[in-house]
């Protein structure tokens, strides 16, 4: 049996769905759709980019792969200094621009202010890096058959890395402290505030870690596909229609939402052509929006 | 030294026309967001779907392409048609839902209609566009000057007619209500007000506006690619707006002539100053200049250049004395 198109759309679903994680934790919490969170995944990848090259040169021993992945010990260092690093944007974004927004109440204008980042970080990014493709290696990942699909090294560890992240992301929510009192803050912030949540800080957690997450993202991303200052952005749309479809505010949605979307672009591209794909985000936004407005996981307000 | 003359005035016409076409989709964003506080973030996405009906609407049909040979003014109402149906829409959808749900659709919106225009080559011509678009009055014997005299005066015609309606509608009671609306939906639905009907109404009367403003740019250019309509376009637009002054519609022709104006003067100085080798980073900057003014903008004075103006009722300052 041929599981190629399934496999495809796992893995290409699996990194909508970490990026949706970011949008539907901000979302939670902040309740507005944050549309420079693309940006957040594009300095990611930059980052790991940099951060990856500099470590590589210093330590030629990292540069070693395995089994035919390029993704080398040297890009692991990348990979935690883009998600520290888009972490740490998220959290300068807000104390520059949306929280004083915010305190003015006036909720779409942060959305519209976020419009407006996402504009000038990702000309920004142009402007540093040219709009020429980068990779994070020259070499080809070549793909293994593994008789019910071929699949390259590359994406079986990207793959691996969103599993992890998703597990950690759960424990998080569910078995810590901090991670209660953001799902608390997201149901009742007023609420929260009275039994003595510090709101304040639960939003900045919410906002590094929805960072950090993109940067990943932005990682994974850049590993399958390659670096260009506007990879974020034509991610935004599967990001937001995998949190919608899956229930905004909801992790295991924006999970299920995100392989829904990866699944649809797979078949799209086997069935249709692979200029359509990103038609697919927008008729699943559709449907969900006449048929189920609150999502998957979501519950109907 | 008469030719430089006459060339330089041929250029502040065209400015003029660049200006005149953009406050168009301005003026229809200003009755979205400035009125009723509708976010709209497909801008370049409905301009684009008035640019492609207009055009395909006033070409002659030939082999490999699709037209229907209509005149240039129908044309423009076919655009601010579709336009607005393809608005009304989106507003059926998502009105009813949280306000975040029309900002995500109307995204959606403007990413699936450049992926047409991109791939429905027959239809749009694909990447390269539509060329030889109509241009009205283009067949009158005169120099170049005088066919941009003739451009911008039947442009700014157009404008005008535009402004003078949106004027009157603005404050006439069904403009009443679409403010009532934004300011306090609760207190307008206890007074009868449908909030969402009012709300489609606005959203789809302003995307027949962002469609004339595709459709003018068409036929003034002779000339659309999909990468007239791109994210940028619909920043600017919105950027226009916020400087200019939400809510105000000549805060929105003010701000197309700022925005537009610092358009052309950053890229006359990239254009001349940087090297060839750096242009493209030049421009990316440009927008990164304007994304920084619109953010301060927000922040340092967010009611705009000309803030809205507040009109209980003409009938107050008497009372008061």
């Amino acid at each position: 049996m041929n599981l190629q198109v399934p496999m495809d759309g796992l893995i290409e679903g699996s990194l909508v769905a970490l990026g949706a994680a970011g949008v539907t934790l901000t979302y939670g919490t902040l309740r507005f759709g944050h549309f420079a969170h693309g940006e957040l995944v594009s300095v990611g990848a930059y980052i790991a980019l940099l951060v990856g090259g500099v470590v590589a040169a210093a330590m030629p021993a990292l540069r070693v792969t395995w089994g035919g992945a390029t993704a080398t010990p040297a890009l692991a260092f990348g990979l935690l200094a883009g998600a520290l690093g888009a972490g740490a944007l998220a959290l300068v974004l807000d104390a520059l621009v949306y929280r004083r927004l915010r305190e003015r109440g006036a909720t779409m204008t942060v959305a519209m202010a976020s419009f407006g980042v996402s504009m000038a970080l990702r000309a920004l990014l142009e402007a540093c890096f040219s709009a020429r493709p980068r990779y994070y290696s020259e070499e080809l990942s070549i793909a293994i058959d593994f008789g019910f699909a071929r699949l390259a090294p590359d994406r079986l560890v990207v793959l691996v890395l969103v599993a992890l992240v998703f597990a950690a992301l759960g424990l998080y929510t569910t078995r810590t402290r901090m991670g209660r009192e953001m799902r608390a803050v997201g149901e009742n912030p007023l609420l929260a505030q009275v039994v003595g949540i510090d709101v304040a800080r639960v939003v900045r957690a919410t906002w590094w870690l929805g960072g950090a997450v993109a940067g990943v993202a932005g990682v994974g991303l850049g590993l399958l596909v390659q670096i260009r200052p506007s990879m974020g952005a034509a991610l935004l749309l599967p990001m937001f229609a995998a949190a919608i479809v899956g229930g905004l505010g909801s992790l295991r949605g924006a999970l299920w939402g995100g392989l829904l979307v990866g699944g649809g672009e797979a078949l799209a591209v086997a069935w249709v052509g692979a200029e359509w794909r990103a038609a697919v985000s927008f008729a699943l936004l559709v449907l969900v929006l006449i048929v189920r407005p609150y999502g998957l996981f979501g519950r109907a307000t | 030294m008469n030719l430089d003359w006459v060339g330089w005035l041929t250029y502040v016409c065209s400015f003029g026309v660049l200006v005149l076409v953009q406050a168009v989709a301005c003026l229809g964003l200003n009755l979205q967001w400035g009125q009723t506080g509708l976010f709209n973030v497909g801008v370049a996405g409905i301009v684009a779907i008035g640019a492609y009906a207009s055009a395909i609407a006033t070409a002659v049909a030939q082999v490999g392409a699709v037209g229907l040979g209509l005149p240039v003014p129908v044309g423009c109402l076919f655009a601010m048609g579709i336009a607005g149906a393809a608005s009304a829409l989106i507003g059926v959808l998502t009105l009813r839902l949280r306000a975040d749900y029309l900002a995500i659709t109307t995204f959606g919106v403007a990413v699936v209609v450049d992926l047409v225009a991109r791939n429905a080559t027959t239809l749009t011509g694909g990447p390269l566009g539509m060329s030889a678009i109509a241009r009205p009055f283009a067949s009158l014997a005169v120099p170049l000057l005088g066919h941009a005299l003739i451009t911008l005066a039947w442009v700014a015609v157009v404008v005008l007619l535009v402004y003078l309606g949106l004027e009157r509608l603005v404050g006439s009671p069904w403009g009443r209500v679409l403010r009532a609306l934004r300011e306090d939906e609760r207190a307008a639905a206890a007074l009868g007000k449908s909030p969402t009907r009012y709300r489609l109404q606005a959203f789809a009367l302003g995307g027949a506006l962002m469609g004339l403003a595709g459709a003018l740019e068409a036929h003034t250019l002779g000339f659309i690619a999909p990468e007239n309509f791109t994210a940028a376009f619909t920043f600017q637009i919105w950027a226009m707006l916020i400087i200019g002054g939400a809510g105000n519609n000549r805060g929105a022709l003010l701000g197309s002539l700022l925005v537009v104006s610092l358009w052309s003067v950053t890229g006359l100085l990239a254009g001349s100053v940087l090297p060839p080798d750096l242009q493209a980073r030049g421009a990316a900057l440009r927008l990164v200049a304007i994304g920084v003014l619109l953010a301060l903008a927000i922040l340092l004075r967010p009611r705009g250049l000309l803030g809205e103006q507040v009109a209980v009722s003409r009938h107050l300052d008497e009372a008061d004395s």
